[in-house]
């Protein structure tokens, strides 16, 4: 045991290896968040074409491009595509690896983001966009007025869950792109091949970083939740 | 000075042709292969109260829809002020702003509170009219410097700010919630609320348009019974008031008390109208002595 933490120690402090336990802890976080907003920003364009497809000629053009995007993220493992990024199409561009990393898990992250968003915007009742329509008011404004904020406070939980998933994806960035919070105990690990506490200590940081998470999620929910009980 | 004639000409016919304030013409609606409007054709006057009876699934809502186009016809076309809704050059929004509707699920958002129901289209049309017109202003300034100083174009009036357009909304609002004694519910959600409050919201949401018409697709039917009283109350001061409107519903004593004219539809047609002491007291076709004698 004693012996154990002494490598641990010696690698964690002596060798400097919470430089990358802090840069990787930064990156995930970074990935993470910067993934699903993009994810977001993604998935909610692509959901409304997909929407729109439904009644709009020139919106069903898109749709298809957007069914064909969201199947290949969705029908493909987040590995591959960080290596096809990586290897194929980055491979010419000298590219920051963690903006690399961002840009793959942001297109992972809409291709599900756009499911979500899908399923928000058609549990809001036909009849909130009806109302909007009679009273003149565009597709656009009645979706962006009236739409969107009930569909949204609707997939927040799953939103949550999206995040919670992304940030535990985000484990496998450090074999192709960037410094990483697995890779950084990896190293820390891999040197003098001790792997008990370094791993163990990997899974809690990650455990943390998830409780905080959703603690947070669970705030923003009953925040909403709240604003629509107010007399 | 001829094109001026000509002009004139052409319009007078059109407003010959189109003269009533809603008109149908050949209305035809399928959904897939099932026929649901077949060849109706139909005119509403200003100041009529249109009651529309009928079987269920008759056709009665899709009618009612087709007239803000809510529905899009299959073929014919309705006209609205002389204006042909199903033109795709039209803009509906504008027309639409001048038709109130209201459903029988009342469809109030959900995501605002009741002033902010009542105020949010007006202000969005508002203050993008508004805008319309700095735009245009701008574009004149613009134009106006590389013109000479004769020959600069006028300036549009701006009469009016955002900030007054929102004070506005929220006076008429306020101003409606008190008509209908739902002032201390303006902060509320519409959750909170009881059928008929939120019905009568609807009501005057619509109303806050300024509308020329309102169309309602049976206003009391989600309705429990202790609150049909209260919207139908509304619904007659309206009547009362002169406003011109089309109301689908089975409350056969309300459309003989307020209606000037019945519909009674039955398979996508209009099958017999008249005033409702012909219709309720005198009835012709089968179809609906059958449907009277089931619901009276
Ligand atoms: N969006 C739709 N898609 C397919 N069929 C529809 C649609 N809307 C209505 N229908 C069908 O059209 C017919 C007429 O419907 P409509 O709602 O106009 O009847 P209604 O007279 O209003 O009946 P009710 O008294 O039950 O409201 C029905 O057979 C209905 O099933
Ligand atoms: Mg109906």
């Amino acid at each position: 045991m004693r012996v154990m933490w002494e490598a641990f120690y010696d690698q964690f402090i002596v060798q400097g290896g919470y430089k990358n336990v802090l840069l990787g802890l930064r990156n995930t976080l970074i990935i993470a968040i910067a993934g699903l907003v993009i994810g977001i920003i993604i998935g909610t364009i692509v959901a409304s074409v997909q929407v729109a497809g439904k009644r709009n000629k020139v919106a069903r053009v898109f749709a298809a491009v957007g069914d064909v995007y969201t199947g290949i993220f969705r029908g493909t493992p987040i590995i591959v595509q960080l290596l096809i990024f990586h290897y194929i199409i980055f491979s010419g561009i000298n590219i920051d690896g963690l903006l690399e990393a961002i840009i793959v898990f942001g297109l992972n992250s809409g291709a599900y983001v756009a499911e979500i968003m899908r399923g928000g915007i058609l549990s809001v009742d036909i009849g909130q966009m009806e109302a909007g329509r009679t009273l003149g008011l565009s597709y656009p404004t009645t979706m962006i007025k009236i739409v969107y904020p009930q569909a949204i406070k609707n997939v927040i939980p799953t939103l949550g869950n999206e995040l919670i998933a992304l940030t535990k994806d985000t484990s496998v960035a450090g074999y192709v792109a960037t410094m990483d919070l697995t890779r950084a105990f990896r190293l820390i690990a891999s040197a003098n091949y001790e792997y008990i506490i370094p791993y163990l200590m990997l899974a809690l940081v990650y455990l943390v970083i998830i409780l905080i998470f959703t603690f947070i999620i669970r705030f923003v929910e009953r925040r909403l939740r709240k604003s629509e009980r107010r007399s | 000075m001829k094109e001026e004639v000509n002009a004139q000409a052409s319009e007078a016919m059109a407003e010959e042709l189109h003269t009533a304030m809603i008109e149908v013409e050949h209305l035809t609606k399928k959904f897939g292969d099932l026929l649901v409007l077949d060849d109706i054709s139909e005119k509403i006057e200003q100041g009529e109260k249109v009651a529309i009876i009928g079987p269920s699934g008759s056709g009665k809502s899709t009618f009612l829809r087709c007239l803000n186009v809510l529905e899009d016809p299959t073929s014919g076309a309705v006209y609205f002020e002389g204006a042909n809704l199903c033109d795709l050059r039209v803009d509906i929004n504008l027309h639409r702003r001048r038709m109130g509707m209201v459903f029988q699920q009342f469809n109030l958002f959900n995501n605002m509170n009741v002033l902010k129901n009542i105020t949010l289209a007006p202000v969005h049309v508002g203050v993008q009219d508004l805008r319309r017109i700095k735009r245009r202003n701008l574009r004149t300034k613009i134009c106006n410097l590389f013109r000479k100083k004769d020959k600069k174009a006028a300036l549009e009036p701006v009469e009016t700010t955002v900030r007054q357009i929102k004070e506005e909304a929220k006076e008429n609002a306020m101003r409606l919630l008190k008509r209908i004694g739902l002032a201390d519910k303006a902060e509320v959600y519409p959750s909170t609320l009881s059928g008929g409050q939120r019905q009568r919201i609807a009501i005057v949401r619509a109303l806050a348009m300024n509308p020329k018409v309102m169309l309602f697709d049976e206003p009391t039917s989600a309705l429990d019974p202790e609150m049909v009283g209260e919207v139908l109350e509304l619904i007659k001061e309206l009547a009362d008031e002169g406003m011109t409107m089309v109301i689908v519903t089975h409350e056969m004593g309300f459309a003989r008390e307020v209606a000037t004219r019945v519909l009674f539809m039955d398979g996508g047609k209009i099958v017999e109208q008249g005033p409702p002491a012909q219709v309720f007291g005198a009835p012709k076709n089968d179809r609906l002595k059958d449907f009277l004698s089931k619901v009276l």
